[in-house]
């Protein structure tokens, strides 16, 4: 008797949880009145933490007013943005599952991923780039041969990295950390000589250093990047509603305003300026909006 | 839920391509071949901590019973120390704080930094098993290999010892294995091993649940076999009449 009870559980928990995954965004938000934003807690100027459970950034701008319009849309009298932070590592199997809606941080758009989320019109287009001690004399990814040299676990770099060791033969220690304020910080204490990730990530850290005169962003660009917002897949409502959102802000010149004032002008917490203008890349993103992944930037 | 797809541990790490008979050639390798690396890097990092911390907790562990009031003091002001900060903790202090201040710590490897942050973590735990051990020997133990002539450190070696390790070997044996769970925090100072495996190469091919499930089960088979080496060495050390004798 005891075993069928607990079979009969475990069999309407599965459906219950199987059902939840078909669930539509705008389904969702009607009944709950609420809608959880994933946010990163350090990447740069696109998505980061005030402290106190207050996340800013770029991405998380446009996000909340995407937001806005889809609740005046939907008319609903209230909605709830709970904001959830999310890691490199948690951010594709949370948006899978349900627990985020709208994920704005600094997530690359790419084929393997397209697998299993969606992503909005692309609103960045990042380049990769290294990071370097002015003092080092480091300017290109060659002299990196023999050095040390960090990234994230859990980011496209580390690929990218090593498939960079194999095709020209450069050979370099890697050194990673478990988040890119760590990363920065094997910069910083000469544990590495090079910090390779997303040129806006490199900035918005060096921003926040304690000495920013002692770093340089140099060498070539490893990779070019589109970074969208991220948004689980199969609903092509939520989607469109998003992109009609970002269409309007670009449209209106707003776009270029928020990107100015997220990246040109100084920032909270510590009110300093990334300095980072609007690539070309980026640029032709807002002009023609898409939602290609990387694979296709590559082939160009 | 999706289907399973295991060829991905025979991918080849930087084409994705399906590698034949799952391992690369030419000097590219597959997941499989770094998970496996991955694993020997993990049992290096606990194999290297459960030396450090045997013999540093057994020491500390035999310093807190001895009669000298300030042997006493140091051994119990160790065991306070690395037992009152979490393990991640402690291994931040290692990596980043210690270097800061000491900066010939900045020449050492990651790994072996780690080593000694796990090793003196449980080096901690390990002296208070000793120790608890030893003083739940009988008084009357000591007392008979003192007037028997035998020096404080002979009454160690021949009489005290050997009963209170093998009183507590079950509590060693768990300490053993905690050390191997323990040492998946190395991922946090860039140490390659299965805990980073299977963050990054859940990352690269989105593949989570096979990735995570084969990392499982090679943490619990390094972990279970450390059981049974323990079960068996303890069984080996049996005294008839002793305690934990059949």
């Amino acid at each position: 008797m005891k075993k069928t009870v607990i079979a009969a559980a475990v069999g309407i928990f599965a459906a219950m949880v199987g059902s939840a995954q078909a669930q539509e965004t705008f389904k969702k938000m009607k009944e709950t009145g609420s809608v959880t934003m994933g946010v990163r807690e350090s990447s740069g100027a696109l998505s980061f933490t005030l402290g106190d459970g207050k996340y800013a950034g770029f991405h998380v701008e446009l996000c909340q007013r995407a937001i806005a319009d889809i609740q005046k849309q939907l008319g609903l009298s209230k909605l709830d943005v709970k904001y959830q932070a999310v890691t490199s590592q948690n951010r594709i199997p949370l948006v899978q599952n349900g627990t985020v809606d709208i994920e704005c941080g600094s997530t690359t758009n790419n084929a393997a991923r397209q697998k299993d989320v969606a992503f909005a019109n692309t609103t960045y287009v990042e380049e990769v780039r290294i990071a370097a001690k002015a003092k080092s004399g480091i300017t290109s990814i060659a002299q990196l041969n023999g050095k040390k040299v960090a990234t994230t676990t859990g980011t496209t770099s580390v690929q990218l990295l090593r498939k960079h060791e194999r095709a020209t033969g450069v050979n370099f220690e890697e050194v990673f950390g478990k988040d890119h304020a760590d990363s920065f910080l094997l910069l910083e204490t000469d544990r590495a000589d090079a910090f390779v990730m997303d040129g806006q990530i490199l900035a918005g850290n060096i921003a926040k250093s304690k000495s920013p005169a002692d770093y340089r962003i140099v060498g070539e660009v490893l990779n070019v990047e589109p970074i969208a917002i991220m948004m689980r897949k199969d609903d092509p409502a939520f989607k469109a509603a998003v992109d009609a959102s970002l269409q309007g802000l670009i449209k209106s010149g707003e776009m270029a305003k928020i990107y100015d004032k997220w990246f040109m002008q100084p920032i909270p917490p510590a009110n300093v300026k990334v300095g980072l203008p609007a690539s070309d890349a980026t640029k032709a993103a807002w002009a023609t909006p898409n939602d290609k992944p990387a694979e296709e930037y590559a082939r160009k | 839920m999706a289907a399973w797809d295991w060829q991905v541990f025979c991918k080849d790490t930087i084409t994705g391509e399906v590698a034949q008979g799952c391992f690369g050639q030419g000097g590219d390798i597959t997941y499989l071949q770094w998970m496996i690396s991955a694993w020997g890097w993990t049992l290096s990092v606990a194999g290297l901590a459960l030396v450090v911390a045997l013999i540093v907790g057994s020491l500390i562990g035999v310093l807190r019973t001895l009669p000298n009031k300030w042997l006493r003091l140091f051994g119990d002001a160790w065991t306070e120390l690395f037992r009152n900060l979490p393990l991640l903790v402690q291994i931040f202090l290692w990596y980043h704080v210690l270097p800061g201040i000491y900066t010939p710590l900045k020449e050492l490897p990651g790994f072996l930094l780690v080593v000694f942050a796990l090793g003196f973590f449980t080096s901690a735990r390990i002296s208070e098993q000793v120790k608890a051990g030893i003083q739940s020997i009988p008084k009357g133990q000591r007392y008979a290999g003192l007037a028997m002539g035998f020096t404080l450190a002979q009454t160690y070696r021949f009489v005290l010892l050997p009963m209170a390790f093998r009183i507590v070997l079950p509590p060693l044996t768990s300490e053993s294995m905690n050390i191997i769970k323990n040492s998946a925090v190395a991922f946090a100072v860039s140490v390659a091993e299965l805990t980073m495996f299977a963050m990054q190469a859940q990352e690269e091919t989105a593949r989570g649940v096979e990735i995570y499930l084969m990392v499982t089960l090679l943490y619990f088979i390094s972990a279970f076999s450390v059981n049974r080496i323990a079960t068996f060495i303890e069984a080996k050390l049996r005294v008839p009449g002793l305690v934990g004798a059949k």
